[in-house]
């Protein structure tokens, strides 16, 4: 079985994750990391087992996050990079990350469930779509079979099951696995694996980003002292906004 | 003059309030429904209503309903499409800019027809968002537009369905029932954490009933979860899980740092504390100084009374 | 009654941290040289053996496919590193003679002008700079920042930098060094194994470079092992400093001592504060005490936050945001508290993990670059074909004392001891030292063990300003803003006793600057349970001075310093 995760090198966390005023996007010019989501992901390939291969897109200095991933046991890094692609958004990367995936030929694609920079971006039915191949997110338990899939799929209303014929996409959550440690022998291995770098063309973005401003205030803050009457209030408050 | 079309998610019969809330925003926009059996949920919403009903898409999968609206921007000439997040819905958006080469802003709070607004990097900072493609897509955050209940008559006509092969390779085995215990933590609308202030690891009873009450999921801090008193699968914080709930009532917790960066994007924040300079009070919006024991139970009772459970 | 912290030692024993090998040959991991620890020391021994490695290639095969390793228990290099800091170039232009030129390294700034001031609650008088203070023609640095950029050049050198690995025992077989264990990843809070458990590997090496800092948890178990210490045991200091980003630029490096600090003798309070410009936009303050200290309610932390509503301090800051905190104990021992030796077989020690620390001065780290350039050079001595493994070890303690780390540390070595008998005293007897470089008083001054000073109570915590959340800051929030986010479901790292009299579980609660240790329930004799918050905790090491001992967390645990 041939499986290629999708993964994301983003800031730090403990870099502190600043946007920068003149781009106005994220700053990314510190030490990157394998977003946290995509390590489940990885960590599903592993298990299900066969050749791993970790794919991403971003700068050159990508690369360290996917020695993480090489580090945990994948077998091969392919970096999407290329100026042109700096500040690409859903449509250039679906696009990109679709045609190194097309070249690899793989049965299944993992992602993780989202970016632990960016948040809410669902980049796996996009990616989806241009493969023309089903897809099945937050995949919180997934069986494999010889030529289908099996997910089960968390909604806010239960879960789920989902039946895929491969090649297929799966963005799975973090409720799938627990990520493995990398061993030493793994984190010493890594820079032996094969690693290469692909260039793409690049899409025109869809989207712009206009301002930054600090966030709203969450309004008036009401303090009460408790007379006796603070859980009738409390229910009062609620009701007023809808919530009981 | 835009012409927008509002994905309208519906369950168990009715429309979702998220997507009556993006409806209700944008004036003149239209909606669509799509599933089978689903043309009278269409109903009395005050505009034109599309119905895409095939027993085709019974399932609430998301590739076939890429297929559908593709289809009606394409015929009808829709310049912006909006959705409420959930989960299918985000999975529809970001196919159908895939499909339509068509930008996508999530995590929407506000929206004026030519830029939105977006909270990023946990809530400290709001980006203004546009759009540079000639069809504009969009999704509105969980919670940020009021539910808003419409009325009317609708127009309904039925959208044509016509779905690319690769769009039904993806099956519904067993559709999701209604969920015998309480959400997850993840998943709840209302959580109810508790925290030192309630004294015991008993007291634990307060914060569950209460969130049963409620239908909610009971979260602790990392304090109580260091001490024992509650798993540590339950805990918010830094370095446990970060939820953004619609109403997340703190009971006994201080407010320290590291458990508001997990739980400081809920709408509404309800805080029970005795002690009146707990830093919870600083970014809730019900800040109630008191004794949780006294509290808590009767509002239990009165949550119960007003739901009639 | 009047408690002493060593009164209620830990469950501890250095000799927890010695092991015999035990993963089959197979499974260790062989590599040339093991150096624990990625900071100035332990990275310049790196640097130096690629240079080595690049000047004899032949000698470079001997050390195998995996020449030389860095094991860094923080998340990265860096995450751990923490200091003022003023660095006398002296040791970066040995290590990189030849090859890389001061003005090629990224330091935040040269000290243009100083001022040594004497704080009262109200005003700043300047002193002079006493002569071990002067500070031209250095260079001011983020040692965090630093230690990322010497990182870099140790693997542009070829060294293989582990972060997120903790060493955990020093293999010790028929009396030699032959490498470390690391330790486990993915336990729960009782120990037991998680579902990603992962087992620390042992780590085979001919040579292990110890270069662990304050604290060093391997060092001081192979100081025990192997009879190493010193006559005089070793004392620390505990510095808690912010990074400020300011409004208006710094133009000057400025020591302060007196004011928060008690003078009188029996509070034993010995230390001051450092405020440095770290480039145009961030400054960078701290406060350093000596952990002697004898009242039970004093908190550095809470000093330092003190001292920020100085007039003459608070001007410095206003406008001006936190970025980050951070705290670190010092060694304060000096040349009286040395080990006997630096070497054993298989194994060489440098840096903090030793004292070596020029405590007037304020300065170690040029001395942390020396000694690990020497240990390389012994080290990779001993690969050289025909050298007796023990007669070329010992030749590095040879190379120390020839150094000029042997000579400063001499030269000033009473003078931290002289404040034992109070500041003014202190001052005086300090400036004999100086005047005299060090020949009078004769002889070497004793230390005393800071966990042996005899505790009491003031009311001194009335006085620690509430903290507002701009200028002055809360335990908890700070140790957000150092960017620990450790994992909490692991086994606790602190050893200390858990019953104790009420006094000391408020001295270790008043002492932590993380919150780690608060005083729980009385038991009705007089002793109070001590409840802990082990994943608070930012490695400062204070508590091993005072009665318990820190022992290093899982890999990647701790503190994320970027700029401290």
């Amino acid at each position: 079985m041939k499986i290629v995760v999708c993964v994301k090198a983003v800031p730090d966390a403990s870099a502190g994750r600043r946007m920068d005023a003149s781009s106005k996007r994220l700053n990314r010019s510190g030490e990157l990391t394998l977003s946290d989501f995509d390590s489940y992901a990885v960590e599903e390939a592993l298990q299900i087992g066969g050749e791993t291969v970790v794919l991403s897109m971003g700068p050159e200095r990508a690369v360290d996050a996917l020695r993480k991933a090489l580090a945990m046991g994948a077998d091969r890094a392919v970096l999407v990079s290329s100026d042109d692609l700096a500040g690409s958004d859903l449509l250039g990367t679906a696009s990109a990350l679709a045609e190194a995936i097309a070249k690899e030929e793989p049965d299944l694609v993992l992602f993780g469930q989202q970016s632990a920079d960016g948040g809410g971006a669902c980049l796996w039915a996009a990616v989806a779509e241009k493969m023309r191949r089903p897809a099945i997110s937050q995949v919180s338990e997934l069986t494999v079979e010889d030529s289908s899939i099996t997910g089960k799929r968390q909604t806010e209303f239960g879960y789920d099951t989902i039946r895929a014929p491969l090649p297929a996409i799966v963005a799975v959550s973090d409720a799938i696995n627990t990520p493995r440690y990398p061993s030493l022998k793994g984190i010493m291995g890594a820079k032996k694996k094969p690693q290469e770098t692909l260039g793409a063309a690049a899409v025109d973005p869809g989207t712009t980003v206009l301002e930054l401003s600090p966030p709203p205030a969450r309004g008036d803050s009401v303090k009460i002292e408790d007379d006796g009457s603070a859980a009738e209030k409390i229910v009062e408050f609620l009701a007023e906004k809808r919530l009981v | 003059m835009a012409k927008t079309l509002v994905f309208l998610e519906h369950h168990e019969g009715a429309v979702q309030k998220g997507s009556l809330g993006v409806l209700a925003k944008v004036d003149g926009a239209h909606g669509v429904v799509i599933g089978s059996g689903v043309r009278s949920i269409a109903d009395g919403l005050g505009t034109l209503v599309w119905s895409a009903d095939d027993e085709r898409l019974e399932a609430p999968l998301p590739q076939p309903r890429v297929d559908v609206i593709a289809k009606l921007v394409a015929d009808e000439g829709y310049d912006t499409v909006l959705f409420a997040q959930s989960v299918l819905a985000a999975d529809i958006a970001a196919g159908l800019a895939a499909r339509l080469g068509a930008g996508l802003n999530w995590g929407l709070i506000d929206f004026d027809g030519e830029k939105g607004r977006a909270p990023q990097l946990q809530d400290t900072v709001v980006v203004e968002v546009g759009w540079t493609s000639p069809v504009r897509l969009g999704i509105f955050r969980a919670g940020s537009l009021d539910a808003v209940a419409l009325s009317g008559t609708s127009e309904v006509r039925d959208a044509a369905v016509e779905l690319e092969d690769f769009s039904t390779l993806a099956e519904m085995v067993e559709q999701a029932h209604a969920e015998q215990q309480g959400p997850s933590i993840e998943d709840a609308d209302v959580i109810v954490a508790g925290g030192r202030g309630l004294g015991q690891p008993e007291n634990f009873s307060l914060a569950e009933e209460l969130a049963k009450a409620l239908g909610g999921a009971v979260a602790a801090t990392r304090a109580v979860v260091d001490a024992g008193w509650y798993p540590y699968s339950a805990q918010v914080g830094q370095t446990g899980k970060t939820v953004a709930p619609k109403l997340y009532i703190a009971l006994g917790i201080s407010g320290a740092i590291q458990h508001k960066v997990g739980m400081q994007g809920s709408n509404t924040i309800v805080a029970i504390n005795k002690d009146p300079n707990a830093p919870i009070f600083e970014f809730s919006d019900l800040g109630v100084v008191g004794d949780l024991h006294a509290i808590v139970p009767k509002l239990t009772e009165l949550v119960r009374a007003k739901r009639g459970s | 009654m009047s408690v002493r912290p060593s009164d209620f030692p830990p469950p501890w024993s250095p000799d927890e941290a010695i092991a015999a090998p035990s993963d089959p040959v197979d499974e260790r991991i062989d590599v040339g040289i093991c150096i624990v620890g990625a900071g100035p020391a332990g990275l310049a021994a790196a640097i130096r053996l690629g240079q080595l490695m690049e000047e004899d290639p032949a000698t470079a095969e001997q050390l195998g496919d995996v020449p030389v390793a860095v094991l860094e228990k923080g998340k990265a290099p860096g995450s751990h590193l923490l200091s003022g800091a003023v660095v006398n170039p002296r040791g970066l232009q040995r290590l990189f003679k030849g090859r890389k030129r001061l003005d090629e390294m990224p330091f935040a700034g040269h000290v243009e002008a100083e001022s040594v001031l004497f704080l009262t609650r109200s005003k700043a008088l300047r002193i002079p700079t006493p002569p071990t203070m002067v500070n031209d023609r250095n260079y001011i640095v983020s040692l965090s920042r630093f230690g990322r950029w010497l990182a870099e050049e140790a693997e542009s050198a070829g060294a293989t930098v582990l972060p997120e690995t903790v060493a955990e025992s020093l293999l010790v077989d028929a009396g030699r060094v032959v490498g470390v264990r690391t330790g486990d990843r993915g336990r729960g809070r009782r120990g037991e194994e998680l579902s990603n458990f992962e087992p620390g590997s042992d780590i085979a090496a001919r040579v292990t470079i110890l270069a662990e800092g304050t604290q060093g948890h391997l060092t001081s178990a192979a100081l025990s092992h192997f009879g190493m210490a010193g006559e005089h045991p070793q004392v620390w200091a505990l510095g808690v400093k912010e990074v400020w980003r300011v409004a208006k630029p710094l133009d000057r490096v400025i020591h302060t001592m007196g004011w928060p600090l008690r003078a009188g003798r029996k509070y034993r309070e010995f230390g001051g504060s450092f405020i440095y410009p770290v480039g145009d936009d961030m400054v960078t303050i701290g406060m350093v005490v000596g952990l002697d200290y004898r009242d039970a309610s004093l908190s550095v932390h809470d000093l330092l936050q003190e001292l920020k509503t100085h007039p003459r301090i608070r001007r410095i800051l206003d406008g001006g945001e936190r970025l980050q905190w951070g705290a670190k104990t010092i060694p304060e021992g000096g040349f009286v508290a040395l080990p006997k030796r630096f070497s054993a077989p298989g194994l060489l020690l440098c840096g903090d993990g030793v004292g070596l620390v020029n405590v007037p001065a304020l300065k170690g780290i040029h001395y942390a670059i020396e000694s690990g350039r020497l240990a390389a050079e012994a080290a990779w001595r001993s690969f050289a074909r025909g050298a007796s493994q023990r007669t070329v070890l010992s030749s590095y303690d040879d190379a120390l004392r020839e150094s000029f780390v042997w000579d400063d540390l001499r030269e000033v070595r009473n003078m931290r001891q002289a404040f034992g008998r109070g500041f003014y005293i202190g001052g005086a007897l300090a400036s004999m030292q100086t005047a005299t470089k060090g020949r009078f008083p004769a002889g070497d001054s004793p230390t005393e063990r800071d966990a042996e000073q005899q505790l009491f109570t003031t009311s001194r915590a009335s006085s620690y300003p509430a903290p507002d959340g701009k200028l002055t800051f809360d335990k908890l929030s700070s140790v957000f803003a150092s960017g620990n986010r450790t994992r909490d479901d692991q086994p606790n790292h602190i050893r200390i006793q858990r019953r104790v009299p009420r006094e000391l579980a408020e001295m270790w609660a008043h002492m932590c600057p993380a919150q780690v240790y608060e005083v729980g329930e009385a038991d009705g004799d007089g002793t109070v349970e001590v409840r802990l918050a082990p994943s608070n905790c930012v490695q400062c090491g204070a508590i091993t001075a005072k009665g318990g001992r820190l022992t290093p967390p899982e890999g990647g645990s701790g503190p994320e310093y970027t700029v401290t």
